[in-house]
């Protein structure tokens, strides 16, 4: 819609020269893109005015990356033009776009570990050095938009929210004209990221035009006046998110109507199925997190979500309950029986299942075929894939084939290495695996992270239907819609400490929003 | 002149090669490139040192030669492993073999000529303080050059801008090519230092250390600077420690097996190596301190997408 009266405006302006004002911030036009055949972009508009928070929206694989990283120079788009301010950009290059005043916020965090804050801020500042005048300005600029951060510390110190606050600091004192910001929301807790939307309405009521990638429609509508819609690649519409609804966002980005999941849903608590009792571990190497009096009573039937900002114990949780770090006696039971001494193949043995969060090296081997990773997996069960201790190729594909069949895993001809599977359809076979399995209790970490709209929806529906055939399944998700879309019980990790399930009824947002800071109150009160 | 005095002067030589050779290669590692070859590059430029100063009697032209030809070798490595991206370990481990090779076919009509000795350029001053004067401030260019490398190098990454990119680089070079850096021309610029480093380093051992030719002189130097840089951390001044360290025991148990402990020699030899080895990795034991200066993209190569 902004596009149409922009370009109007223009056109009925006519002679007097088109006011600097109106020119859009950035307008990319017909813009295409290749990765050897596959197409990533085909003829894709977008428009951004100045000091407009814009919203690109699209399922994984859209091309919204693609996209962002040909305005921000990281990539050369194949045709297509792009104009900044009014002007034609010729020269794409990262270093081209900093100079107009692009920066942009990265998902997977672009910062440098093992240096310290201000070092990292001085590396976008050029000619700028870490000295005493820098770390000074660092401290202002922070106070200012209330995004606290120590100049001195180093960041492969911080978590994840402050991170964030690091790289947005970086682009804030560049002068941005545009700032992109790539799932900025993904990692933060409700009260962060209302922190964050302030700062952006800020920036654009200063005239900074904002590009905002995310999954979250209601974000959406919250904060931007325009949105862009791409799908497989192809520019759908332009649209004002706040004359839409989130349902016909989605119905927009995915082409279809989303599968919602059934709202209705008989939870009997039966027997417990994995009782973890004052389960407390010192803090694995540097940056880990010490597990403090983690106790939890999981009920066959029940599904059970752990709540939290990442880094705040989910990953030694997930650890000392799959085995890959000791806990030692009488602290974990599986069908009252003590398994915390066993290594993680006896436990998988005695009917535990385990879907770790990283799916490229921990939850599947990249270089090994689907039906290989299989066998991997099966301990006490093999289900026909090993005989005498010989693998047997044919069941083994024959199984990975049906579990395809069963949670529509997208991926190559016959079978193919897990390493070549989009993140989406791999967490969707990862997660088939172990559900195949029938397992007495599955613990999953972060089940839909990087997974787009659709294919979360089919992971949340297999999570919900193996609780119905009476398996016991833990979540760990940092993704509150997914929380209470799938949770009859709802935990929440903070700094080690695990809070009293709570059932989802009883449960807000704002109350998980609070327990997730608790540890930090708690630090500041001390 | 005393033992002490005496025994101070041979582990200041025999010290020196390490340390230019590892200063480079540590410059090298910071930005993310691990190059094996550094002793090939020696080599070579031991050779191409030794035949300059023989051939136009200027040990001047000797000591460029001899960089220069480790810088040469240090790019035809960043051809291959910079800009092809080729394996890091695999590259570095031909471009060894292809120096010792090239230096034995170069030097061939040059074993068992006499050399060219550097002359000592005594520091005033300096030179005059007992013991010290002598082994420290009485030497050769390139051991100054030595000193002079370490507190650069060390102030230059610690406190320069240039330091602070080429560190990025071997952080996480996608994040620092986002940021507008050309990665793989910091990468060569780094790689190209290395080799005119371990040229140096090379040039000290056929013009100061023995001032003749002998094939496969560098007798394993290079790789003993290749895990001193791990040893150290990264770190300029450790590095320094552990040349040091490992020159002052080589020389101080060839003393000692010539009065004669009694322990059998094969040991003694073992010993320096033995040592060093102990004393750095005793000294890497703080793990923020290894976290800060270990380069994260060490050995990955990098393409950048397009």
């Amino acid at each position: 819609m902004t596009v149409e009266s922009a370009t109007s405006a223009e056109t009925t302006t006519g002679a007097d020269a088109p006011a600097k004002g109106l020119a859009p911030r950035v307008a990319m036009r017909a813009i295409a893109k290749s990765f050897g055949s596959v197409r990533a972009l085909t003829g894709v508009d977008l428009t951004v005015m100045p000091g407009e928070i814009h919203a690109l929206l699209g399922e994984n694989g859209a091309g919204k990356s693609t996209l962002v990283k040909i305005l921000y120079g990281a990539l050369k788009p194949d045709s297509g033009s792009v104009e900044f301010d009014g002007e034609r950009i010729a020269d794409v290059s990262p270093a081209a776009a900093r100079s107009r005043g692009i920066v942009m916020v990265f998902q997977h965090f672009s910062l440098f570990e093992a240096l310290s804050v201000a070092e990292n801020i001085a590396l976008a500042l050029p000619g700028r050095r870490a000295d005493t005048a820098l770390s000074e300005e660092i401290r202002t600029i922070s106070r200012r938009y209330g995004l606290a951060v120590e100049p001195e510390a180093s960041v492969a110190e911080l978590d994840v929210g402050a991170r964030q606050r690091v790289e947005l600091l970086r682009c804030l004192m560049q002068d941005p004209r545009l700032l992109i910001l790539d799932e900025p929301t993904s990692v933060l807790t409700p009260q962060e990221a209302d922190k964050l939307f302030e700062v952006l309405r800020r920036l654009s009521a200063e005239g900074c035009s904002i590009l905002y990638i995310t999954h979250r429609l209601e974000e959406v509508r919250q904060l931007c006046s325009g949105a862009t819609i791409l799908r497989r690649g192809a520019f759908i519409a332009h649209v004002d998110p706040k004359a839409e609804t989130v349902a016909s966002l989605a119905r927009a980005m995915v082409g279809s109507d989303v599968p919602v999941i059934a709202e209705e849903r008989v939870s009997e608590r039966s027997e417990i199925a994995l009782s973890v009792r004052d389960l407390s571990l010192p803090r694995p190497g540097l940056f880990g997190v010490a597990l403090k009096d983690v106790s939890l009573d999981l009920h066959a039937g029940e599904i059970v979500a752990i709540a939290g900002v990442a880094g705040n114990g989910q990953r030694e949780l997930f650890d000392a309950l799959s085995g890959e770090q000791p806990v030692g006696s009488g602290v974990l039971f599986l069908d009252e029986v003590d398994i915390g001494t066993r290594g993680i193949a006896a436990r998988r043995r005695a009917g535990l299942a385990l879907v770790p969060e990283e799916r490229n090296g921990h939850a599947a081997v990249p270089g090994l075929a689907l039906g290989e990773n299989i066998v991997l997996t099966r301990h006490g069960r093999t289900d026909g894939t090993v005989g005498n201790g010989v693998v047997r190729f044919s069941a083994a594909r024959r199984l990975a084939a049906r579990i395809r069949e069963a949670f529509d895993v997208r991926a190559g001809e016959g079978d193919p290495p897990a390493g070549s599977l989009s993140g989406g359809n791999l967490q969707k076979f990862v997660v088939g695996r172990e559900i195949d399995r029938k397992p007495r209790v599955l613990v999953v970490n972060q089940p839909t992270w990087g997974v787009d709209a659709r294919a979360a929806n089919e992971i949340r529906a297999a999570l919900i239907a193996l609780a119905r055939q009476g398996s016991a399944v833990l979540v760990i998700s940092q993704d509150l819609d997914e929380v209470f879309d799938i949770a009859d019980r709802i935990a929440v990790m903070a700094d080690g400490r695990l809070s009293e399930p709570q059932p989802r009824h009883d449960m807000t947002r704002e109350a998980v929003g609070r327990l997730m800071t608790a540890g930090e109150e708690a630090e500041d009160a001390a | 002149m005393d033992l002490t005095e005496a025994v101070l002067i041979t582990i200041v030589t025999a010290s020196t090669p390490l340390l230019l050779a590892a200063i480079g290669e540590l410059v090298v590692e910071r930005a993310g490139v691990l190059n094996l070859g550094v002793e090939g590059m020696m080599i070579v430029g031991a050779v191409a040192a030794f035949a300059a100063a023989y051939g136009t009697g200027s040990a001047t032209l000797g000591i460029l030669s001899g960089a220069l030809a480790g810088v040469a070798l240090s790019l035809l490595f960043a051809l291959f492993a910079v800009l092809i991206a080729t394996n890091q370990v695999a590259t570095g481990l031909a471009l060894t073999l292809f120096g010792l090779g090239l230096a034995g076919l170069i030097g061939e009509p040059f074993v068992g000529k006499p050399g060219l000795r550097l002359d000592a350029l005594p520091i005033p001053g300096l030179s005059a303080i007992p013991v010290i004067g002598p082994a420290f401030f009485t030497r050769d260019v390139l051991v100054y050059l030595s000193f002079i490398l370490v507190v650069g190098v060390s102030l230059f990454l610690a406190r320069s801008r240039a330091g602070l990119v080429l560190r990025a680089v071997g952080e996480n070079p996608e994040a620092a090519q986002n940021l507008g850096y050309r990665v793989r021309l910091i990468r060569i610029a780094a790689v190209a230092f290395g080799g005119a480093c371990s040229g140096l380093a090379g040039a000290h051992l056929s013009l100061a250390y023995t001032p003749q030719w002998a094939e496969g002189m560098t007798g394993g130097r290079g790789w003993i600077a290749l895990a001193l840089v791990v040893f150290a951390t990264w770190m300029p001044s450790r590095v320094f420690l552990g040349a040091y360290f490992f020159g002052a025991i080589a020389i101080l148990q060839l003393h000692a097996q010539a009065v004669g402990l009694g322990l059998p020699s094969q040991a003694m030899t073992a010993l320096p190596y033995i040592a060093t080895i102990i004393a750095l990795v005793l000294l890497s034991r703080d793990a923020i301190l290894l976290r800060r200066h270990t380069p994260a993209a060490l050995g990955r190569p990098y393409v950048p997408v397009r």
